[in-house]
């Protein structure tokens, strides 16, 4: 038992329960928007992205193209690319892994993952909240789609609450010195600027555009991670 | 099968060829000094970033309502140490109460 409950997968299992009841709103929304009951099935099982989701059916239901819908949905999936990139980096997993691990690389999963401080815990961090995501989601996309509007509106059970808390608790035990407090607000106050210009679902990825270049622009200024003399060298290439 | 299903189906496929994609990046990139410092100030970047949406948007609305509540309630059991569950929990309490009370929509 000791080994099954740290840390990192309470937070795996708390940000499931509140990310995957809202599968419920998901699946009613996606019959009342004209889907049949395997397709909105299909969408939560193989698209797997709630943002992507959201905004398939949101077209779908404007009354837009199919094609227009598979648009909006792939551009708010490309900020799973990033997230792909960063559990590569830090999870470091065998090959064989990848083609599920991809599969349940989203926002929770991701953001529990990096929320943790030593490997095993980002490890189980990711595989607590993908999967669990993943379960539930897709348990209460079937239920939110055969029950309908008769369930109601997840707000009114706090979840989006909880959602919220979920993902500063993640970020507050990084706010540890000046730099990255520095670095959150910037990325709040660009995310906030980008909400009423742009999709949803791109601001988070216009943020990451914004942070890496500015990581890349501040990377000499950083404290030397020279452990292969690679920092140092390509700093020489620049000068 | 019908047109949309085609089209769910696509969709579904792209989606996980974008996952994918993240995966492809060869290892000696990411393993680079500056990929790392870059990673690490992307974390923080993202996780900010899924607090803001999370909080002030709908759709592509800039929001105040009861989940700013809920912010501010998690803030301060952060400040108390409380554990990560109670944070979510407290959350989740704030946006019931704020929004029983009529305080906040």
């Amino acid at each position: 038992m000791t080994n099954l409950l740290t840390p990192a997968t309470k937070m795996g299992l708390s940000i499931s329960i509140a990310t995957g009841l809202y599968g419920i709103s998901f699946g009613a929304l996606s019959i009342a928007a004209g889907l049949n009951l395997w397709q909105t099935v299909a969408l939560s099982a193989l698209m797997f992205t709630g943002g992507s989701q959201f905004a398939f059916i949101g077209v779908i239901s404007g009354g837009g193209a199919a094609s227009a819908a598979f648009s909006a949905a792939s551009l708010l999936g490309v900020r799973n690319a990033v997230y792909g990139m960063q559990i590569k980096q830090t999870l470091r997993p065998h090959g064989r892994h990848v083609p599920w691990m991809a599969q349940v690389t989203i926002d929770e999963s991701t953001a529990v993952s990096l929320g943790q401080a030593d490997g095993a815990e980002k490890r189980r961090g990711f595989f607590t909240a993908g999967i669990g995501v993943y379960v539930l989601w897709n348990l209460f996309t079937l239920a939110g789609a055969l029950l309908g509007e008769q369930m109601g509106d997840p707000a009114a059970w706090g979840l989006d609450g909880a959602a919220v808390a979920a993902f500063i608790g993640l970020l507050w035990p990084r706010l540890t010195s000046v730099q990255p407090v520095l670095i959150a607000v910037s990325a709040a106050v660009v995310t906030a600027l980008a909400v009423p210009i742009s999709a949803p679902g791109l601001p988070i990825l216009f943020t990451a555009l914004c942070a890496a270049a500015y990581a890349l622009f501040t990377v000499r200024k950083a404290p030397a991670a020279t452990e292969h003399g690679r920092l140092r060298s390509v700093d020489e290439e620049q000068q | 099968m019908s047109e949309l299903s085609w089209w769910v189906l696509g969709a579904c496929l792209s989606a996980y060829a974008i996952k994918l994609c993240g995966y492809f990046v060869p290892r000696t990139v990411l393993d680079s000094p500056i990929m790392s410092h870059v990673a690490s100030t992307l974390t923080v970047a993202l996780l900010a970033s899924l607090v803001t949406v999370n909080a002030f948007t709908s759709g592509q609305e800039l929001v105040i309502d009861a989940r700013i509540g809920a912010l501010a309630a998690a803030i301060i059991a952060l400040i108390f140490k409380a554990p990560y569950l109670v944070v979510v929990l407290v959350g989740a309490l704030a946006a019931i109460v704020l929004r029983a009370t009529g305080l906040a929509a």
